[in-house]
């Protein structure tokens, strides 16, 4: 029992890390219809920042943090400015291969700047870690404060787009470009806004990821970014409670069937939960089924 | 149309820093064989004759990359090897010149490095450092029949051409005498192992880990494994060998993915005993590590550095006095494949002017018949698969160093 509760929150932790990059993609995707492949390089981003304000520089944690949102903010904002803002009207196809190009360019960026050598990352996160049923289950600090971080994030988010001028701008955008136009609503503006929201989350994923699994690459971002549009699909990409749901959920899937299947089949396992998934539902969860107006 | 040429400024920039990327990895190789090929020249100028013709023996390893210690250990072992025997009077009277290029342990880049180590005049090959490389240059080799003698690459298929030597363990030793190690000293009855499916070094020793385990009477009750897509978790795989009740836990990896194992155990606040083979060596040199977290790991390595031998304390002193830092078994395995070729070079009486292959072959005669007192181990000798004969030693780190088990 305490071992099947250890491999639940181990798998919620990992989960909820895939949720908030999941909210990046699906925020995005929302919004300006397009996938953003560089939105794992914006972590390994976050997580090189606070690399450089914490280790290298010696400031303290939340400095570092602040840092990397920022830094990914501005990143994410400018990324869409040069890169996908003119290809607007361009195929969707164009923008997947600039978003890919950006891609590379980010692991690459960071192969010039810091080399090729892994960094160790020293954990931002301070936090005791939690005893459970006599000692028989360990929480990580790192595990305790991703899990709220994400609650926190979903809560924020949804008050933010249900409450707000500009997240009802978001919701009206994501319903119709061309009316939201004619209602007076800058569609370019909002668009920003939704990079530059969907990266700060990428920075704040990129330091509970490196501070739950101290390493620190180029390619850090690639992995988890991939799984973590597979979740964004998997809940139905464009809806942020799915985005929730589908981040969490692989997490949880991947982590029972290491420990209960097979700790080689666990990615397979996982991804055929997806197809089947797919398979029921092809817009995922909770993803909406769009009338193609003609 | 002015957004169509921000766009294509912005590509054009961008293509251009990802050049600029390819060409940073590349530098460093072309400026050494720019100096090696000028080394080439020289000899040819000088001709056979004379003195100053010199042996031209090759190296490559990871300089950089999550393994770069390994490469950069070996490059600095075997210069300390070439040094020494050139202060002595070099092989057969000639002076030593020793190269080395970065492989990125990448079998793409390991084949690059071989060609432009021969543009330099490489005449006889220390390498590759790592096994997934050596597997790709071997061929390589053979077709040139270049001698060759790997310092570090474990995988059993590397000697299989005739021109093809190791001086450490194979993967299959490895995890037979690591089985043996722990049986006949007692450290556990019940072992688990986390191994790397994605890699044939991990898997190797794994394999043959758990049959001789089988054969000595240890229990193993769990055998985990990770992949190369997913390398930082391993809690999932912890918390299944606590629940078997594993006493030791087995981990035939790197050192890079061994930190996150050593650092996750750590939090669950679980600690068996942690056994490793020659790729956890390297680990208290990895930054920002803390290496409390690797008291008490064993790790089987030919190499310590606290020997009190006469020969192992001259290589520690002249390694620190040169990089300022302890060497690891690495350089040491680097040091004995220099002074290996030294011993069949004088024991065939080759000579610089010889054709590639003819050298290749007199080595392959003598290799069988030479013995070296080396650094891992006395009485080092290689049959004719070109696996070497010596005895198994383990180290456990203590107070953050390596000390010798008996």
């Amino acid at each position: 029992m305490s071992s099947f509760l250890t491999y639940l929150i181990n798998g919620i932790s990992l989960g909820s890390v895939y949720a908030i990059i999941a909210l990046g993609y699906t925020m995005v995707y929302g919004i300006a219809k397009m996938l953003n492949f560089a939105h794992g390089d914006v972590i390994m981003v976050g997580g090189y920042t606070v690399f450089v304000v914490c280790s290298t520089m010696g400031m303290p944690p939340l400095v570092g943090i602040l840092a990397a949102v920022i830094v990914c903010t501005v990143l994410g904002v400018t990324i869409e400015r040069i890169a996908y803002k003119p290809l607007r009207e361009a195929s969707s196809l164009s923008v997947l291969i600039t978003a890919i190009g950006v891609s590379y360019f980010l692991q690459n960026a960071a192969l010039i700047i810091f080399g090729a050598d892994t960094k160790s990352f020293q954990s931002v996160i301070h936090v005791p870690s939690l005893s459970l049923m006599g000692g028989q289950v360990t929480v990580s600090g790192e595990t305790l404060v991703t899990i709220l971080s994400c609650a926190v994030i979903l809560l924020a988010l949804t008050t933010f787009i249900n409450r707000t001028k500009t997240g009802q701008a978001m919701l009206a955008v994501s319903e119709d470009k061309g009316a939201a136009t004619l209602m007076g609503i800058n569609v370019n503006r909002t668009i920003a806004v939704t990079f530059a929201i969907g990266s700060a989350l990428a920075a704040i994923a990129g330091v509970l990821l490196c501070s739950s699994y101290p390493v620190l690459s180029s390619t850090t971002g690639a992995m988890p970014g991939i799984k973590a549009f597979t979740a964004a699909v998997f809940g139905g990409i464009g809806s942020i409670p799915g985005a929730l749901i589908g981040g969490i959920a692989m997490g949880v899937i991947e982590n029972l069937s290491k420990a209960y299947i097979s700790s080689q089949l666990s990615d397979a396992i996982v991804f055929s939960v997806l197809i089947i998934v797919l398979l029921v539902r092809p817009t995922g969860l909770l993803g909406k089924q769009i009338q193609e107006k003609v | 149309m002015k957004m169509k040429r921000m766009m294509c400024a912005a590509m054009a920039a961008a293509m251009t820093v990802s050049l600029a990327a390819c060409g940073g990895s590349n530098s460093t190789a072309e400026t050494t064989a720019a100096a090696g090929g000028a080394a080439a020249d020289s000899a040819e100028d000088s001709g056979a004759a004379s003195s100053d013709a010199v042996f031209v023996i090759g190296g490559s390893g990871p300089l950089t990359g999550g393994s770069a210690l390994y490469g950069t250990a070996v490059q600095n072992g075997g210069q300390v090897a070439v040094d020494e025997i050139n202060a002595n009077g070099g092989i057969n009277g000639y002076q030593v010149k020793w190269l080395f290029e970065d492989d990125e342990a990448d079998g793409e880049k390991a084949i690059n490095a071989y060609n432009t180590l021969k543009d330099g005049g490489m005449q006889m090959f220390v390498g590759t450092t790592t096994s997934g490389a050596c597997m790709s240059v071997i061929a390589e080799t053979e077709n040139d029949n270049m001698f060759q003698i790997t310092p570090s690459g474990t995988t059993a298929d590397i000697t299989k051409p005739a021109n093809v030597y190791r001086m450490c363990f194979s993967d299959p030793a490895q995890g037979t005498k690591s089985a043996q190690y722990i049986a006949e000293n007692g450290v556990a009855q019940k072992v688990g192992v986390i191994y790397d499916n994605s890699d044939t070094y991990s898997s190797g020793i794994y394999e043959n880990f758990v049959k001789e385990a089988q054969n000595q009477g240890l229990e193993v009750v769990g055998a985990e494994s990770f992949n190369s897509e997913s390398k930082t978790d391993f809690k999932t795989q912890l918390q299944k060998l606590k629940d078997a009740g594993a006493e030791l836990v087995f981990l035939p990896f790197y050192y890079t993915e061994a930190s996150l194992v050593l650092k996750q155990a750590d939090e669950m606040g679980w600690a068996p005993k942690f056994f490793g083979c020659d790729g956890m060596d390297g680990i208290l040199d990895l930054p920002d590590f803390d290496t409390s977290l690797a008291e008490g790991l064993m790790l089987l390595t030919p190499f310590s550095a606290d020997a009190e031998d006469e020969l192992t304390q001259n290589f520690v002193a002249a390694y620190e006095e040169a990089y300022g830092e302890t060497p690891i078994q690495f350089a040491a395995d680097a040091y004995d494949c220099l002074y290996v070729i030294k011993a069949a070079a004088e024991a065939a009486d080759i000579t610089p002017d010889m054709e590639i292959s003819d050298m290749c072959e007199a080595m392959k005669t003598a290799m069988t018949e030479v013995t070296l007192d080396g650094l891992t181990g006395q009485g080092i000798s290689f049959d004719e698969n070109g696996e070497p004969n010596k005895a198994p030693k383990a180290v456990v780190i203590e107070n953050g160093a390596y000390k010798s088990l008996e």
